[in-house]
């Protein structure tokens, strides 16, 4: 799916460059102006670093570079060390195909990105962890580098109550958009659920029958799974689990094999709030289910915490619908699915606040790496005379009217006969 | 000025703007009518202010700073409907069946931090963006225009929901303690050396700017065109702009060696026309805002380098901080006066042999916020605008394309990042959230596991977009 998507991401753009690379906008000016023309040039902005994440190692450091590409720019790619044999075939395979004077893939760990962080870019493209965006942002600062963060967050799912099948649909799509994604390590992966008590039992139940049908039933049998990237991350989600009282919440799972990296996908029910399963990303295969009174206690639960990089909600209730749209803050929002916004292309995909900053895919794709550029063409022709010094009275009149479209006022300025009918300020 | 407590205040901003009242369409028309109001009303005490702080002449804070205002106000009051509402987007055949749009909501409590050289421009301009959006908004004018600061606190004070718009006067210390806060964005004007401050806080809180920022803008001056109104033009731009203390304004001139001499002489007579034979005595030119920048730029005269360079002006009058308009032909690149942005009413002309030599003069310098070119000659014209990265290009004037609102208005490399004016300010504080409505019909079961090899042929051929692969796809045929 993931090597589709960048290959869908290599079409649209080659069908839309010629498109993309003409001056695409027409100023509407000011008759004060007049005559004048203006437009909006798009340009690259030059020589722009991608810093690739480890879940989705292809895409996440392809797509950003058929952005980069379309607009113009010089690229480093930089993949992530943790994903070697991606990293390997990136390095090895990108500069067979493409102008390696113009597009380096430039493999290594935390000393690699450093050196690179320390050269002047025009842009940083980044992928990750909030914490690293923090250090890439303060970086870039030095030399006002832009940047755009693709972070990730906690980003909650909510079900409201639907009818059976409907809520079959919705248990394929949770239990898909939680480990059907990279085993839950995935920015917009579904991290934890919100649902009313009085459902929590059949949801648990649902979501039980699913993942067998899906993974397997248990730990030697589990198939179409990812497992974790490397030890460090598999040691810290399941110290995840290390906290007794969330042990205690375990309904499903919980155990795990750790010398082939894999966690069985694990439910829990009503965690503590305070445990660090519920105020870190997980990104991994625990999925938290919070039970509520009211599913409309899920907005200020949400609201209580930084803005996700998306929120999916399962419901067919319009007002509701509505009451999150406008009082939830998130990167995107997706009703009644999960995750599959990432193909939308006409979307824009970025998070907002603790989630990242920009966005891209599609056009976005090209705007983010591009610098887009005023351009007004004047014309010696009707120099206007009132526009320059020694400033009267007169002049003064002549620019505020002109300024205010106010023709006529500006025909009983010149005749003389303004003086007469002038009006107070 | 007695120090204020920053976290309380954020607090305070919060609150209001968990309540709602801020993204309510009808708070954002009352407080824009109420900056409209404010400016109807106190034009005189703003221009007043702005005689104080820079000696501003009467029709440039007329039309540079009260007249744009009024403008944005009322552009922003026109459109909001329009650019409040969700943008519907088409959608793919991979989410098949689905709708999108993106809907545009504001970021929350923002920050703006103002200049000194349009004070109440730079001040309101970004505000009206941030009111626009539906946020709660801080603004902390210059200190170094403190009339204007004062201004401000007053009629914002007056006329405007305090709750949750507010101005902080202050300095140094005030702008720290500000900017230790968490803000959902922060527009800064103003220059490189505090932008790379300003973005080091925002970093620590992964907070989005708006960096407005400048640097040298340069003008080439083909010879074949009106030589009057070139002229005309560049002195508007540049003594008319603030006496040029403007981002915008030329900072110096390129052209040839040939056409020198013609140059100079026209840019001499119209600055009689318009200065006098005595332009430290007009009315029309503002001042050098205080001593600090006035002997600023007197180092950049006394520079040995230049020594013999001034072909008119140098004129100072340090009691009254005036400078009068100079020129300087040919000076070293090396010398103070090019290696740093002027901002001040000193012109260098660089010669060259043949016009097209003054590109490579730009692109060896930081690109600057805007670069302009006066020439009739369409290749010449035509090569500039594909070549020359600047914020904003002006061919055949100078400064005019920061009053037209559909044109945005930013910096690139050094001199910033994003851009505002018109719809761009609205843009620029608002958060785009891409919205997806899918339906439980039309369930694809091929993209769940188990996965399997006929599942994974579907799908390949529904990206490709191909109905055969899809047939065959579905009837088990396999490559």
């Amino acid at each position: 799916m993931i090597f589709c998507k960048t290959k869908g991401g290599w079409t649209i753009h080659l069908d839309f460059l010629q498109l993309l690379t003409t001056p695409f906008k027409q100023g509407q000016i000011p008759l004060l102006f007049f005559p004048a023309r203006a437009e909006v040039l798009p340009e690259p902005l030059g020589l722009v670093l991608i810093l690739a994440s480890w879940n989705f190692p292809i895409s996440l450091a392809l797509d950003p570079v058929i952005g980069a590409i379309s607009a113009g720019n010089t690229v480093v790619l930089k993949p992530s060390e943790l994903s070697p044999a991606s990293s390997s075939f990136l390095a090895n395979t990108v500069p067979r195909y493409l102008d390696s004077a113009a597009l380096k893939v430039i493999e290594g760990g935390h000393d690699a990105a450093e050196q690179l962080l320390q050269q002047k870019w025009d842009k940083i493209f980044f992928t990750g962890s909030s914490r690293v965006g923090r250090i890439i942002m303060a970086a870039a600062a030095n030399h006002l580098t832009p940047v755009t963060l693709e972070l990730g967050g906690k980003c909650p799912t909510i079900l409201d109550s639907l009818s059976i099948s409907d809520l079959e649909v919705a248990i394929k799509r949770i239990v898909g958009g939680k480990w059907g994604l990279c085993s839950g390590q995935a920015c917009i992966g579904i991290d934890y659920v919100l649902v009313e008590e009085k459902f929590a039992s059949i949801l648990v139940e649902l979501l039980k029958k699913c993942i067998k049908a899906f993974f397997g039933d248990s730990m030697p049998n589990l198939k179409n799974l990812c497992r974790i990237v490397s030890k460090s991350h598999f040691d810290r989600v399941s110290n995840l689990l290390g906290d007794p009282r969330v042990a205690a919440s375990i309904v499903h799972g919980g155990s795990w094999d750790e010398q082939n990296l894999m966690i069985e996908p694990t439910i829990l029910l009503d965690p503590p709030l305070d445990a660090d399963i519920m105020s870190e990303e997980i990104f991994g295969p625990l999925l938290p289910i919070i039970t509520l009174n009211k599913i409309e206690e899920s907005i200020e639960f949400i609201n209580l915490r930084p803005k996700p990089l998306a929120i999916h909600a399962f419901t067919k209730n319009e007002r509701f619908k509505k009451k999150l749209l406008s009082e939830t803050s998130s990167g995107s929002i997706t009703f009644n699915d999960a995750i599959v916004q990432f193909v939308a292309d006409s979307l824009p995909f970025g998070g907002v606040g603790e989630s990242g900053i920009g966005r891209y895919h599609g056009k976005y794709s090209f705007d983010t790496f591009s610098h887009e550029k005023a351009v007004l063409q004047r014309s010696f022709y009707l120099d206007l005379e009132p526009r320059y010094p020694p400033w009267n009275d007169f002049k003064l009149d002549f620019i505020k009217l002109a300024y205010k479209f106010d023709y006529l006022g500006l025909l009983l300025l010149l005749s003389g006969l303004r003086r007469i009918f002038k009006r107070s300020n | 000025m007695a120090f204020f407590d920053a976290a309380a205040m954020m607090k305070g901003l919060r609150g209001a703007y968990a309540s709602g009242k801020t993204r309510s369409y009808e708070w954002r028309v009352s407080q824009l009518k109420a900056l409209l109001k404010l400016m109807s009303f106190h034009e005189k005490e703003i221009v007043d202010a702005l005689r104080s702080d820079l000696s501003k002449p009467e029709l440039e804070s007329f039309l540079q700073e009260i007249a744009l205002l009024k403008e944005s106000c009322g552009l922003a009051l026109k459109e909001l409907h329009r650019w409040m509402a969700p943008e519907k987007v088409k959608t793919m055949m991979t989410t098949f069946p689905s709708s999108a749009e993106i809907v545009p909501e504001p970021l929350g409590v923002v920050l703006v931090i103002s200049a000194w050289n349009y004070p109440f421009l730079l001040s309101l301009d970004p505000v009206i963006g941030a009111i626009a959006a539906g946020n709660a908004v801080v603004l902390k004018p210059s200190e170094i225009s403190p009339a204007t600061s004062s201004v401000l606190a007053k009629l914002l004070g007056q006329y405007m929901d305090c709750s949750a718009v507010k101005v902080i006067e202050g300095a140094v210390p005030e702008t720290t303690a500000l900017l230790e806060q968490k803000w959902d964005k922060i527009f800064y004007t103003g220059n490189g050396k505090v932008a790379r401050i300003v973005s080091a806080a925002a970093a620590k809180h992964l907070t989005p700017l708006v960096l407005e920022l400048g640097g040298k803008s340069p003008v080439i001056v083909d010879s074949n065109v009106d030589l009057k109104v070139a002229a005309r033009r560049i002195i508007a731009g540049k003594w008319g702009c603030n006496n040029g203390q403007a981002c915008v304004s030329p900072d110096y001139a390129i052209t040839t060696k040939e056409f020198a001499p013609d140059l100079i002489d026209t840019l001499r007579s119209e600055l009689e026309k318009f200065y006098g034979k005595d332009p430290l005595k007009s009315n029309d030119l503002s001042r050098i805002v205080n001593s600090n920048h006035f002997n600023r730029l007197s180092k950049l005269l006394d520079d040995d380098k230049i020594s013999g360079k001034i072909i008119h002006g140098g004129q100072k009058d340090i009691a009254n901080l005036k400078i009068a308009p100079t020129i300087l032909l040919d000076v070293p690149e090396d010398s103070l006066i090019m290696e740093e942005e002027i901002f001040g009413p000193l012109l260098p002309i660089l010669t060259v042999n043949n016009v097209e030599d003054s590109f490579n003069i730009i692109k060896s310098k930081d690109k600057p916020l805007a670069a302009y070119l006066f020439t009739n000659n369409k290749k010449l014209k035509e090569n500039f605008i594909r070549n020359i990265s600047a914020g904003g290009l002006v061919i055949n004037d100078t400064t005019m394309h920061l009053a037209v609102p559909t044109l945005p208005f930013g910096g690139v490399g050094e001199s910033g990042m994003g851009a505002y004016h018109g719809k761009f300010s609205f843009d620029a504080f608002s958060h785009k959230k891409a919205v997806l409505l899918r339906s439980f019909a039309g369930d694809l079961s091929s993209r769940y596991p188990p996965y399997t090899p006929k599942k994974l042929n579907l799908l390949k051929a529904l990206v490709n977009g191909s109905l055969f692969g899809i047939l065959r796809a579905l009837l088990g045929w396999h490559d």
